[in-house]
């Protein structure tokens, strides 16, 4: 159960000349929950993006299900079964609910997308009184149900979260993060969540990485990286205090 | 009264030819956020084509109108399509990421390049076609004068709606319009969400393309003769009404269309004839002073 579904090698990449990510290893295993935790800047949503081949990883390798992706164009990546809600949530602002979860869908040509669209909408309950409104008017916290929701319609192997966290109430935070939580439990759901809210994060993966400046620092069982005294003092200031303890001290 | 009906039907006749080459114009810049100067050209290419398909079909010996029409309408279509499809494969793909102007340079550029084509290819005199598909309804006769609906006119209005019908669900309920409309919105997501990009890109041209081909053959039956400078002036009105109806709207491409061609008739048929382009061009100068962003555009204001 424990086979590598993600794996980073010694992966770089660059903005023209300016260096995002620096010899980055990683590995997301089948069945798990990975979270990548760092302070703004240091690379988290470049990282994501260069899984998908934008920007492209100029060096290292990159592979998914033993399939070597690195060169590989976006969309084909995409079609192996990886699914992201990226940074920003990126919805479809002038589609409906409904038309941006079939675009969710639309890799398998909308042949699950009436059974899927029910368990989106059982994780999700909001995402059902909205079907029929205009994505770009829905709140943010809805908005991000959408995004993970529609990356879900895809039915992937490997669902890559960027910050769900990110400018929502704390209420919607524990709503997105215990859905998260019960996917992976409920339906062994691979999930690979960066987040900055180092906390909430680590509380809910089973392993964690800390990213500086483009480099991975630390690694480790999520619990030992909780108790770890350098990264408390780095991103859980004030210890564990609930969803405010976002460190920007890097 | 009289006057004012015959030169409602004439203007909307004209309006809708506009509006079928300006939903390529307004497509391609919703996707790519690029004015496809060659576009104009492109409906110029294809009257030619259709011109030549009738000329051969004629020469093969088939009479019936209806069945030549229709090949006709096939064999332009498809070989226009081909055109938009190299134009953008040749022309703007290998640009894509390049600096903002580049694809517009190499735009008209393709555009000099298409009416150059022609020009030797088929010389610079005026292309005859023998007239077909005369006569038509008279609506009501006062004083003299007639009102007449042309079969020409039936033909160009029928053939428009049924195309802007067949259009409309094309983009609004199949997947490939769907995944049109997303690449429209974020091009970056669509391809996170396993859609190819380029490919879409290509079939936006494709399908612009197609509508100029439609276009090409109503303009060429309506008119009767068509020259290798066609592409220009049809061209930029199609592209006057594009950005009238708020460039990227689907719909305020046909309403733009429309008003441009209704705008140019009655100027003609009250006023003077010369001045009916002036006319045109004022009457957008007009709208965009007090909507900016056309009469259906969307203002660039968005809830993030």
């Amino acid at each position: 159960m424990s086979a590598s579904l993600l794996s980073l090698r010694n992966v770089s990449a660059y903005y023209g000349s300016v260096a995002a990510l620096r010899g980055v290893d990683l590995d997301v295993n089948e069945g798990e929950i990975v979270t990548l935790i760092g302070a703004n800047g240091a690379g988290k949503s470049t990282l994501m993006m260069t899984v998908f081949g934008a920007p492209r990883a100029r060096s290292g390798s990159i592979s998914f299900a033993g399939e070597d992706i690195t060169a590989r164009p976006t969309h084909e990546i995409a079609r192996l079964g990886l699914a992201q809600s990226p940074e920003g949530r990126r919805v479809f602002p002038r589609m409906s609910v409904q038309e941006n979860l079939q675009m969710g869908a639309a890799l398998h040509g909308g042949r699950y997308f009436a059974q899927d669209l029910d368990k989106v909408c059982t994780l999700f309950p909001r995402l059902k009184e909205r079907l029929s409104q205009r994505a770009g008017t829905m709140s943010g916290g809805e908005q991000q149900m959408l995004a993970i929701g529609r990356a879900l319609m895809s039915r992937p192997r490997l669902l890559m979260l960027d910050e769900p966290s990110l400018g929502l109430a704390p209420l919607v935070v524990k709503q997105i993060f215990s859905a998260i939580s019960a996917l992976n439990r409920e339906e062994g759901m691979t999930i690979f969540l960066v987040e900055q809210n180092a906390y909430h994060a680590l509380k809910l993966a089973h392993r964690g990485s800390v990213l500086v400046n483009g480099r991975i620092t630390l690694s480790g069982p999520a619990r030992a990286l909780l108790d770890d005294p350098s990264i408390k003092a780095a991103y859980l200031e004030g210890g564990h205090a609930p969803a405010a303890a976002v460190g920007e001290g890097v | 009264m009289d006057v004012f009906v015959q030169q409602l039907i004439n203007g909307l006749t004209l309006g809708s030819i506009y509006g079928l080459i300006a939903i390529g114009y307004t497509m391609v810049f919703g996707i790519i956020g690029m004015v496809n100067f060659a576009h104009g050209d492109v409906f110029m290419v294809s009257t030619f084509i259709a011109l030549i398909s009738f000329l051969v079909l004629t020469a093969l010996g088939i009479s019936s109108v209806a069945l030549a029409f229709l090949a006709v309408l096939v064999i332009t279509m498809a070989l226009t399509a081909l055109w938009g499809f190299s134009v953008e494969r040749i022309a703007y793909r290998p640009l894509r990421g390049s600096f903002r102007l580049a694809p517009l340079i190499s735009a008209i550029g393709v555009s000099i390049f298409l009416s150059n084509f022609v020009q030797v290819a088929q010389g610079a005199r005026n292309k005859a076609l023998p007239s077909m598909l005369d006569g038509g309804l008279t609506l009501f006769e006062r004083d003299g004068y007639a009102v007449t609906l042309s079969y020409k006119q039936i033909l160009i209005m029928a053939v428009t709606s049924v195309l802007l019908l067949g259009f409309w669900y094309l983009v609004q309920r199949t997947p490939f319009g769907r995944a049109q409309r997303a690449c429209e919105q974020d091009r970056k997501m669509a391809a996170l969400l396993g859609i190819d990009v380029d490919r879409t890109i290509s079939l936006t041209f494709v399908l612009g393309a197609v509508l100029a081909a439609v276009a090409g053959l109503l303009y060429l039956l309506y008119y009767g003769v068509v020259s290798f400078s066609d592409g220009f002036v049809p061209g930029v009105k199609a592209f006057t009404a594009a950005v009238l109806g708020g460039i990227g709207s689907l719909p305020g491409a046909v309403i733009g269309g429309l008003i441009i061609g209704l705008i140019e008739t009655f100027w003609s048929a009250y006023f003077s004839i010369e001045y009916k382009d002036v006319a045109a061009f004022s009457i957008l100068a007009i709208v965009l002073i007090f909507m900016p962003s056309g009469l259906l555009g969307r203002a660039e204001v968005e809830k993030v």
